[in-house]
């Protein structure tokens, strides 16, 4: 049994124009210990899948309009938001960009990681103080407890994210999902909370999924990845013949548009055009519009995410056509 | 010699915070940009790298005199126009313009395109005439976006094509000196990649020098022809791409190039594992470490890097940094010396 399952689900939303589906009939599975990389643009719905899994969407305006999302054997869908609490913490936690999401700015950040904890276990108070101290360490903050006083405000913002990784994993989550944890961050930075959460995984054995913009993020950490455009999932595979060998046309495109640090290239290869709005989606493959690689076929029905090797899926009736040269 | 389009000598920006502030003491000052010597060359990109913070994007409207400068003068095709008058700095600003991060914040919502890229012209005399339509049109050309563009509103566009219309705004005057201050860096990547390449087409066509201010360095290392790399408000070094990328002499440039992640994940765990590290963040430029501003988080530094500030000093032929591991009078006979 796969620790997080997610079979057909489509999230949606009311808007003044009408419904429009953020997230189409994707299903995927998270095995314990693994890293899956979620890769997408914006408004590829890859976010909107992390706050799906966490029970974090209002609704209205949204609903889950179809779909199951099972976690460790319990179907997630349908739960209330007393069950759903149960669940985030010690089952799910998760990350955001922007710490300030998650901290509140007027209370001190060692009573903000107590109280997290204080919502699923019951400690002593000295118990507690010293598993937050603990957290705190584990995550590279400095004298931590010392800091456990300071206010978020006193906290650079590679400082916060760490305090918002120690609250997230306050409780031993089986599933930490981090959404973008590095985008706002400088590159050093960066890379000091990606071998944070690699050592994390390593020690403690949580499952991670990790949704960013940022192919390089995903070649250092991922072990399969899955990517999303306008929506749906149009490629999942290991890492490894994801960036090997690549089918689907976007992912293709976006391995190729972002210049290398190592080699030259002479000009880069852009995808034309940009990611339709939601209610101005084409027929067919989503994509259409902007692959060099589309037929009239493509316009049909929308292509199924189908097997094309050991583990790898592809939405794309394309994927082993040549490339025009 | 080529003389220099933009050249900076000593410069300076230091901003006093008043007092008054709650959390504040009166009178503190940051050193945004704390003595920068630099020269573009005509036809050049110059691309400028550092962390958030590090006065790169000061240092960009510094050169355009967007801010004035506490000290120190910025020469533009050999002329002072730190003490223009405001005369004939408009004359000059016609030559320089700068290309912001988020076009959406940089275009006022409730003017049509064509307004918004005719401005810089009726700011310098031009008519809101039909020789002034037509070079709205011909600028719209040239980014790419259809005429029928001209009629619409900023938030009837896509970011890319936002970005499109900043460009032709800045481009309508005919400069020679862009200052692109993190002009790709909200876009998503695939849309990143065509504004990469229109700002390359366009310099290639109307020969235009550009400062690329980023802080991704593999967009950087793709545009530029020579990158200078700054830390708290000093440059710490300055080469030819391909100098700084493959054979960085500076840690701190060695580090940020070490800390991007590698575009494939064939031995990442060997990579992470050999990682030149830094510890730590940037220190705040309100209270600047002495000697060497990145000794704090320095792996290699030593005695002299804590009291005495390195000066950029030339080690190959246009390859600059700051830093006394390189300085023959106190270079450590092996790195691991170094580390000790």
């Amino acid at each position: 049994m796969s620790l997080l399952d997610i079979r057909g689900l489509t999230t949606a939303f009311q808007t003044e124009r009408g419904e429009i589906t953020a997230v189409e009939d994707i299903s995927f599975s998270l095995e314990e210990g693994e890293i899956l990389g979620i890769v997408g643009e914006s408004g590829s719905g890859k976010s909107v899948t992390a706050l799906t899994v966490m029970g974090l969407l209002p609704s209205p305006p949204a609903r889950i309009a179809s779909g199951s999302v099972r976690f460790a054997g319990q179907e997630l869908v349908g739960l209330s938001d007393r069950q759903m609490q149960r669940i985030r913490g010690p089952g799910i936690a998760m990350i955001f960009q922007e710490p300030m999401t998650s901290l509140n700015p007027v209370f001190r950040i060692g009573e903000q990681i107590m109280e997290t904890i204080r919502a699923h276990e019951r400690l002593s108070p000295r118990a507690l103080r010293d598993r937050a101290v603990r957290m705190l360490e584990k995550v590279g903050i400095p004298s931590p407890a010392r800091r456990m006083d300071d206010y978020p405000h006193q906290l650079s913002g590679g400082q916060r994210q760490r305090v918002m990784i120690a609250m997230a994993l306050a409780c031993n989550p089986r599933l930490l999902i981090a959404d973008e944890p590095t985008t706002a961050l400088d590159v050093t930075i960066q890379a000091q909370i990606l071998d944070l959460l690699m050592d994390l995984r390593d020690e403690f054995g949580m499952a991670i999924m990790i949704i960013t913009h940022n192919m390089g993020v995903v070649a250092e950490t991922a072990d399969r990845v899955m990517v999303m455009y306008a929506g749906r999932v149009v490629e999942q595979a290991p890492v490894e013949t994801l960036f090997d060998a690549p089918l689907h046309p976007y992912t293709r495109g976006l391995l190729d548009c972002v210049p290398s640090l190592s080699a030259e290239k002479p000009r880069l290869v852009a995808i034309p055009g940009s990611l339709p709005e939601p209610s101005r989606r084409p027929s067919g493959c989503r994509f259409r519009p902007r692959c060099g690689l589309a037929v009239p076929a493509c316009a049909a029905a929308i292509p199924p995410l189908d097997p094309q090797g050991p583990a790898h899926h592809v939405a794309c009736i394309r994927a082993t056509a040549e490339v025009p040269a | 010699m080529t003389r220099p389009l933009v050249e900076a000598v000593a410069l300076r920006k230091h901003f006093t915070l008043g007092g008054g502030g709650l959390f504040r003491r009166p009178g503190e000052t940051l050193r945004a940009v704390d003595g920068v010597d630099l020269r573009i060359m005509p036809g050049e990109t110059l691309g400028l790298v550092g962390e958030s913070g590090c006065g790169k994007s000061t240092l960009g409207r510094l050169l355009i005199r967007l801010i004035e400068p506490s000290d120190g003068q910025v020469l533009f095709d050999g002329t002072d126009i730190t003490g223009l008058s405001p005369a004939r700095l408009r004359a000059t600003r016609r030559a320089m313009q700068i290309i912001f991060q988020d076009p959406y914040g940089a275009l006022n919502p409730r003017m049509a395109v064509e307004d918004i890229v005719m401005e810089p012209m009726v700011i310098h005399g031009a008519r809101p005439d039909a020789a002034s339509r037509q070079r709205v049109a011909e600028m719209l050309d040239l980014v790419g976006l259809p005429r029928r563009a001209a009629l619409r509103f900023p938030h009837e566009f896509s970011g890319g094509q936002r970005q499109r219309i900043g460009i032709a705004r800045a481009l309508v005057l005919k400069p020679s000196f862009i200052v692109c201050d993190e002009a790709v860096s909200a876009l998503d990547v695939s849309v990143q990649a065509q504004i990469v390449n229109l700002l390359q087409d366009l310099q290639r066509e109307m020969r235009l020098t550009y400062l690329f201010i980023a802080h991704d360095l593999s967009v950087v290392r793709h545009i530029s022809d020579r990158v200078a790399v700054m830390y708290l408000g000093r440059v710490v070094e300055i080469a030819p791409k391909a100098a700084i990328y493959d054979a960085p002499m500076h840690p701190y440039t060695q580090a940020l190039i070490a800390a991007v992640p590698a575009p494939h994940p064939a031995g990442r765990a060997a990579r992470r594992a050999a990682r030149l590290r830094v510890e730590g963040e940037m220190p705040s430029a309100l209270n600047l470490p002495p000697g060497c501003r990145f000794h704090t988080r320095c792996p290699f530094a030593m005695e002299v890097c804590r009291s005495v500030p390195p000066p950029l000093r030339e080690y190959a032929p246009g390859h600059m940094t700051a830093c006394h591991l390189h300085d023959p009078q106190h270079r450590p006979a092996t790195l691991e010396e170094a580390a000790a």
